[in-house]
């Protein structure tokens, strides 16, 4: 699994994504956005954390224009994998890469916790290692995760089964108190059409590590480089 | 004479009362250049001899100061202070207040804090892995104190979060004495080689000075003055001379200047914090033994049209100076056109020791370099002691609560509930490394891959220090040392953060030099030297100081942190073990505080040796595997240590408490005394080897079940605890009741 970690200015999650890639064995290296291509034979791009451009405008909008994301949305249109977590997530949304749009979270504070995931499917390259609803837990650290979207569009994703992961709690039970943000049918993640591009707003690659609060984030990397 | 002065204000009394400038310091002024100063070469001086940049009324007594220790690399004088870890390996540490900005704008005052603390530390070259916080807001009931938690915590998170590094620990009180003056202290750690330091000291005549980060903007004119005065009515008026943070341009700042360090391309460097341009310059000209001339019309700007008094004092942020190795010019400008951040040659070093300042063609200031620091005023101010307090008769208090019902009180009032409202609000997880996170004694972060780590906690207590100056301040190095030694560190130095009111006042001196008295006295005793540190005076609102507050920035190491320990309990069943001893101390605690409303008698003294002994004792035991949890006691004494474990860990206790179930047994703030949770198997072991080593040790009960059976009292269910110790600062915060 060869993986392209791309560094925008502000983002600041790309070594701990360097980290769970590596430990998965993957051959992972950074990418700098102003390039115009991924290393040769990338199998995998991931964008990572953090606040690329300050988050000064929406966030995610100018790195959704950089000129790296040519290669990046040629690389999908391939079929190649793509992961954006957190930031990643918003830049892919920015990007056309992925639907909708991460609003403010709904009591407008940023907020850092350990959080729950229920696992929707695990047909997927990004989930084989993890059960089916399956609870997760990862964490959090965002100030804008509240996922929106049209009416529409929620509805295709729900139909489309493209809904990667909802929060929930310890006993996978989605919703209500375990929802962080507001986010819409309680989503924290969403794949694209073909599956092959997975945008999510919790911190996989914090949580691969029994003395950093567990291991539950490996399955994610696992299953990747298992694809 | 050379300096040109068109254009510019005439030189009067008035104009020099407005620079902060005594009329005495003002004589000096002009004995000391031979004739009247410009008007900018008057805010150079401004800047430079504020109480802030010049320390003129603390020099005194921080010289008295232990700062040497044979794994101290840099101590104070540097941007942060550097100590050795071993394998090559170094931190660097400082804490700094952002207390006068913060109280007019919470959120840019907090976030600037945040940044010029870390720049200090990437300065030197430092990764940053770590920020931690000590924060002071006024009474709960105090209409503007929601608003200002609210600012200050978001501009804390805002910036770190930001930035990229983990905030990991703080601490969040409140007192009435804040209530015109909040305290906001911010504390950064980072990592770096230690033979990739890098120092303020210019070298070499006739080497470019290097203009690096964010443009130059009127923001911040004179906020080192500001911070430098009391507070009066008008003060919200000065909300213009409040930066603007922005740690995105930080960020890149970071990564641009460590990737030029890496290059070989630094011959110094130096951030532009308090009084930006005038204070970094000279200070690298002065350390250096060189002179500094500086071109403004080079320097980039945000505005049009600024003279060189304002480009000298602006204190915008993310800026930087560096002295480069002239061969590498263009390849260090390079990696900062790549992050996008200006880059300009602004003057040059020279062999003349004067600071010369040129502006649109004219000489605007010509000054000596090193007598701008050097011959800053330095004041013995008159000091007071404070009178000792009497001692309160613990045993003669009556007890209108239960122990059960004066817990619950107590782990859900302002100063001891939950703060997970504020640090969730930080990315505490960022990095990967954070291994104990906020709301333990120490936070632990892991050296890249460990096994090292670093245990880092910040304390004071400060009605303690109000009451009794000296034994304060011991108390609050001690407190620090223990929180390190309670998650298994070993302490290894310090960072101050000196919190007082006016210093012109004997009374307030005096409880300066008192604290640092006990400060000198702990550090030596517990072989903990300060390494960096700020001060801040001048903490009263209308006449009206705070609480002495010397805020203590603990360092130490953890060798292996895989053995570190946190305060929850982990298993039913095990012995509960007190280390240390004590007579059920309640004068000035959080007992006498919370349940009668009382703060008075004396705080509990700190016994420097038990303090060693006991710690030294814990440490070696948790080294060895041989206990589960470990909680020092401290705000709220036993009966709130074991409530602590408890609710971390979900898990319920069986104690008594020695010497009965009078609350003085049970909520006493004795000092050098810790809570340890220890395999069953193993405390028979442990208590002979605490015979051998001289270390009251005794059990006292053991973890189970779901409640806390405290001594003959009712039961008390852990759950109910931790409700009421969640739920009291995000009601609070809502706009419930206070």
């Amino acid at each position: 699994m060869k993986a392209a970690i791309v560094l925008f200015p502000g983002s600041n999650r790309e070594g701990d994504a360097f980290r769970a890639l590596k430990q998965a064995g993957a051959d992972a290296s950074i990418v700098w956005h102003d390039d115009h291509d991924l290393p040769a034979k990338t199998d995998l791009v991931v964008l990572p954390g953090g606040f690329s451009y300050g988050d000064y405008l929406r966030c995610g909008a100018i790195a959704g224009r950089a000129k790296i994301m040519d290669a990046v949305r040629a690389h999908a249109a391939r079929g190649g994998f793509v992961l954006g977590i957190c930031n990643g997530f918003q830049i892919l949304c920015e990007s056309g890469l992925l639907p909708g749009v991460l609003m403010r979270n709904r009591d407008l504070r940023f907020v850092c916790k350990r959080q729950f995931l229920r696992v929707e499917r695990n047909d997927t390259v990004f989930t084989s290692a993890y059960k089916k609803h399956q609870a997760i837990d990862v964490a959090i650290a965002h100030g804008e995760g509240n996922y929106e979207a049209h009416e529409e569009t929620i509805r295709e994703l729900e139909d489309q089964g493209r809904v990667a992961f909802r929060y929930c709690n310890a006993d996978a039970v989605v919703g209500g108190a375990a929802n962080p943000n507001g986010s819409t049918n309680d989503i924290a993640g969403i794949y694209s059409e073909k599956l092959n591009v997975l945008g999510m707003m919790p911190h996989p690659e914090n949580l691969i590590d029994p003395l950093v609060g567990g291991i539950d984030g490996r399955g994610l990397f696992a299953s990747l480089v298992a694809a | 004479m050379t300096a040109q002065t068109s254009k510019e204000p005439a030189i009067t009394p008035d104009l020099v009362a407005q620079h902060g400038l005594k009329p005495d310091e003002y004589q000096r002024i002009l004995a000391l250049i031979g004739r009247e100063p410009t008007f900018t070469e008057l805010g150079i001086f401004s800047a430079m001899w504020n109480e802030h940049c010049s320390y003129k009324s603390s020099r005194l007594h921080l010289k008295k100061l232990p700062t040497k220790a044979p794994w101290v690399i840099q101590g104070p004088g540097e941007n942060a202070g550097i100590i050795d870890i071993g394998d090559g390996q170094a931190v660097a540490f400082k804490m700094e207040s952002h207390n006068h900005p913060s109280y007019i704008e919470p959120y840019q005052g907090a976030t600037t804090g945040v940044g010029g603390i870390l720049r200090d530390v990437f300065t030197m070259g430092a990764r940053p892995i770590a920020c931690l916080n000590l924060l002071r807001f006024g009474s709960v009931d105090h209409p503007r104190t929601r608003h200002l938690v609210s600012g200050v915590v978001a501009g804390v998170g805002g910036y770190g979060n930001s930035f990229g590094v983990p905030t990991v620990g703080g601490s969040t009180e409140f007192h009435p004495s804040y209530d015109g003056n909040i305290l906001v202290n911010a504390m950064a750690v980072g990592l770096v080689k230690t033979d990739e330091i890098f120092y303020a000291a210019a070298t070499g005549v006739g080497r470019p000075i290097v203009y690096l980060g964010s443009k130059t903007g009127r923001d911040g004119i004179h906020g080192a003055t500001m911070a430098s005065a009391e507070f009066d009515a008008d003060s919200d008026e000065k909300r213009p001379t409040v930066q603007v943070g922005d740690p995105f341009s930080e960020k890149l700042l970071l990564e641009a200047c460590l990737e030029i360090m890496r290059k070989g391309c630094v011959v110094a460097i130096q951030d532009m914090g308090a009084a930006g341009l005038t204070s970094s310059a000279v200070e690298m000209g002065a350390k250096g033994n060189l002179g500094v001339e500086l071109d403004l019309d080079k320097v980039p700007c945000r505005e049009r049209g600024m003279t060189a008094y304002e480009m000298m004092l602006s204190e915008s942020q993310e800026r930087m100076l560096m002295v480069l190795d002239p061969d590498k010019e263009a390849e260090a400008e390079a990696i900062f056109r790549k992050w996008g951040l200006d880059f300009a040659v602004i003057g040059k070093t020279t062999d003349t020791l004067r600071f010369v300042i040129k502006h649109g063609g004219e000489i605007k200031a010509d000054l000596p370099i090193k007598e701008l620091g050097d011959q800053a005023p330095l004041y013995d101010r008159p000091h007071v002691p404070t009178q000792k307090p009497q001692k309160l008769d613990s045993a003669a208090l009556p007890a209108p609560l239960t122990i059960g019902e004066a817990l619950k009180k107590l782990v859900s009032c302002p100063d001891m509930a939950s703060k997970r409202w504020v640090w969730e609000q930080y990315d505490h997880l960022i990095l990967g490394n954070t291994i104990v996170a906020p709301g333990g004694d120490s936070a632990v972060v892991r050296i890249d891959d460990g096994p090292k780590g670093l245990a880092l906690t910040t304390d004071v207590t400060a009605r303690y220090c109000y009451a009794d100056p000296v034994e304060g301040g011991k108390q609050a190095v001690a407190e620090s040392w223990r929180n390190i030694t309670a998650v298994g560190g070993k302490p290894l130095a310090l960072t101050d953060n000196l919190n007082f009111g006016n210093p012109e006042k004997p009374e307030i001196m005096g409880q300066f030099v008192g604290c640092l008295q006990g400060i000198g006295e702990a550090c030596r005793a517990l072989d903990y030297p300060i390494v960096s540190g700020n001060v801040s005076l001048y903490n009263e609102t209308q006449g009206k100081g705070i609480l002495p507050t010397p805020a203590i920035g603990g360092v130490g190491l953890v060798a292996d942190v895989t053995k570190a320990v946190g305060v929850a309990f982990k298993n039913p069943g095990e012995k509960l073990v007190l280390i240390g001893e004590g007579e059920g101390w309640l004068g000035q605690s959080i007992y006498l505080r919370e349940i009668f409303g009382r703060e008075e008698g004396a705080p509990p003294p700190v016994d420097l040796a038990a303090e060693k002994r006991n710690g030294d004792f814990v440490r070696d035991l948790i080294s060895r595997g041989d206990v589960s949890s470990v909680h020092d006691l401290s705000d709220g004494g036993l009966a709130v240590a074991v409530a602590e474990s408890a609710m971390a860990g979900k898990i319920g206790a069986t104690v008594s408490a020695p010497g009965g179930d009078a609350p003085q047994n049970w909520f006493g703030e004795d000092q050098g005394r810790y809570l340890l949770a220890v395999p069953a198997a193993k405390a028979d072991a442990l208590l002979a080897a605490a015979k051998t080593a001289g270390v009251p040790a005794a059990i006292i009960g053991e973890t189970g079940g779901d409640v806390l059976k405290l001594g003959a009292d009712k039961p008390v269910l852990v759950r109910d605890l931790l409700e009421a110790h969640e739920s009291w600062m995000p009601a609070y915060m809502s706009g419930g009741k206070a």
